[in-house]
């Protein structure tokens, strides 16, 4: 049981959350999904800090990210699978 | 881990128990607030709670004024209460209420004495309290007795991740023991309010919920002049890493476990379902939510923060967790009970749950938290409209 740089909720997820104090450009991080306690590898495109998400597949305009298993928001600009998914390509559909 | 079956609490008249001993001096709008802190710098062992309303307020919103200054007083952490309004009239109804659970209290009204005279005689009677409470201790109280609610601030992600599961995994630990446990935060629950809902216990308890939800909603739809992302989520949150409400949504709700919630209560409405998980309508601000929590009778507070909320409240003692290993190291001072070990996975959800069910007996049974220890009173009344 290694420590893992990212943690994903749920198996249905499209983002994992950084879980160390950063990752680094092009680290291939090692992803823990709790659900099913599987590891997946994942290489982050950018320095993404404690706390914020990387995108675990391509996501274009419209898509809807989920975390927990559930909608947390939409797309506004498209994301590629390891970039950090955060205010600037994601809002609410809530307000 | 055993579960504990007891603490050691201060038995009241009514028969509930308390986790703190405090004799407060309460005044009952802003105007008698000096007055209040007065006596309180005047008599050692009490405590004034300032605060910043109470007069010409109406309708529903006089209503939970006056539902929270007789909730705090007859909080089971008080063991005494001495409250002090401009008018008689007001004061008396606050005074009567408190006086129904059989502990001491007694009331002062400040027009036509002013407030030197107001000082003096509320003074001898609250050094005859504070003396008086001195003399009680701690006895043996069944885990039944501990009214735990619950709120998080300054969230992040990993309050999702980790300390908000901590607290969900105390509830599934502690319900069976038949402790009372309260949730609210009504607008931080946007975005996952359907999957919120469908955790009411009855028909009742889900259709009220939504009901309630709703009209926050409405309120907040109304109210905003461009959208909320300035507040929902905080600055704080984003630089957490939290993107939207509905993901800060789905990490608070972490907090209540797999539980049902049995009843859904007004703000500072004390539950009158037994024992059991209870959805507060509250503001999702740490100091207004845990002020109502208190008023309805909590008696002890979980509190997981991720960037590292430094909230206390007067009377509830106020137990703080955090699973952010860079708040846990920089504002170590604020957090009584550190499960950032669940991120590298040194510490599984339930070891870390055990950890918080031992942190916070200690501190029911006296332990001063971190906010204790560095002063943190914040007493802040919810208030819904405008004044007349």
């Amino acid at each position: 049981m290694s420590q893992p740089d990212l943690i994903i909720h749920d198996e249905k997820d499209n983002v994992g959350v950084v879980v160390i104090e950063t990752t680094k450009k092009g680290q291939e991080c090692n992803a823990w999904i709790m659900e099913n306690d599987k590891t997946i590898n994942i290489n982050s495109t950018n320095a993404v800090p404690l706390g914020h998400k990387i995108a675990l597949k391509d996501l274009k305009e419209g898509d809807t990210i989920l975390k927990y298993g559930h909608d947390i928001g939409k797309v506004v600009k498209s994301i590629k699978k390891g970039e950090h998914v955060h205010v600037h390509n994601v809002k609410t559909k809530k307000w | 881990m055993e579960i504990p079956k007891s603490f050691l609490g201060y038995k009241r008249e009514n028969g509930r128990a308390g986790t703190r001993n405090h004799v407060i001096i309460l005044p009952v709008d802003d105007i008698s607030n000096a007055c209040a802190e007065a006596v309180a710098n005047n008599i050692k062992g009490t405590i004034a709670l300032p605060h910043s309303y109470g007069r010409l307020q109406f309708g529903a919103d006089l209503e939970l004024h006056f539902r929270t200054m007789i909730g705090t007083g007859k909080n089971p952490n008080v063991a005494a209460v001495i409250v002090i309004g401009i008018e008689p009239k007001w004061t008396k109804r606050i005074v009567d209420e408190i006086a129904k659970t059989g502990k001491p209290v007694e009331g002062f009204h400040i027009e036509r004495t002013g407030d030197i005279g107001t000082i003096m005689k509320a003074s001898k009677k609250a050094q005859e309290f504070s003396q008086w409470a001195s003399e009680k201790q701690r006895e043996e109280c069944p885990l039944s007795d501990l009214w735990i609610s619950v709120k998080c601030g300054e969230s992040d992600t990993t309050s999702g991740l980790a300390s908000n599961p901590t607290v969900g995994n105390l509830m599934e630990k502690l319900e069976p023991s038949g402790v009372h446990l309260c949730f609210g935060e009504t607008s931080e629950l946007t975005g996952a309010e359907t999957v919120c809902a469908a955790r009411g216990a009855t028909p009742e308890a889900k259709d009220k919920f939504m009901k309630t939800w709703n009209a926050y909603n409405d309120f907040i739809l109304k109210e905003a002049t461009d959208d909320l992302s300035e507040s929902q989520p905080t600055a704080g949150n984003i630089a957490g890493g939290l993107t939207t409400i509905e993901e800060k949504a789905f990490g608070n709700f972490q907090k209540i476990g797999n539980l049902k919630f049995i009843d859904v209560l007004e703000p500072a409405e004390e539950p009158k379902k037994g024992k059991g998980l209870y959805f507060m309508d509250t503001s999702s601000a740490a100091a207004e939510c845990v002020t109502l929590q208190a008023a309805g009778g909590f008696n002890i507070h979980l509190f997981p923060t991720g960037q590292g909320n430094i909230i206390g409240n007067p009377i509830e003692p106020v137990v703080k967790l955090t699973a952010n290993p860079l708040t846990a190291k920089l504002m170590k001072e604020h957090v009584d009970c550190d499960v950032s070990k669940i991120l590298s996975r040194e510490m599984n959800l339930s070891q870390a749950g055990d950890e918080l069910i031992k942190t916070m007996l200690r501190v029911a049974n006296g332990r001063l938290t971190c906010a204790e220890a560095l002063g943190h009173r914040e007493f802040v009344m919810t208030k819904l409209y405008r004044s007349a």
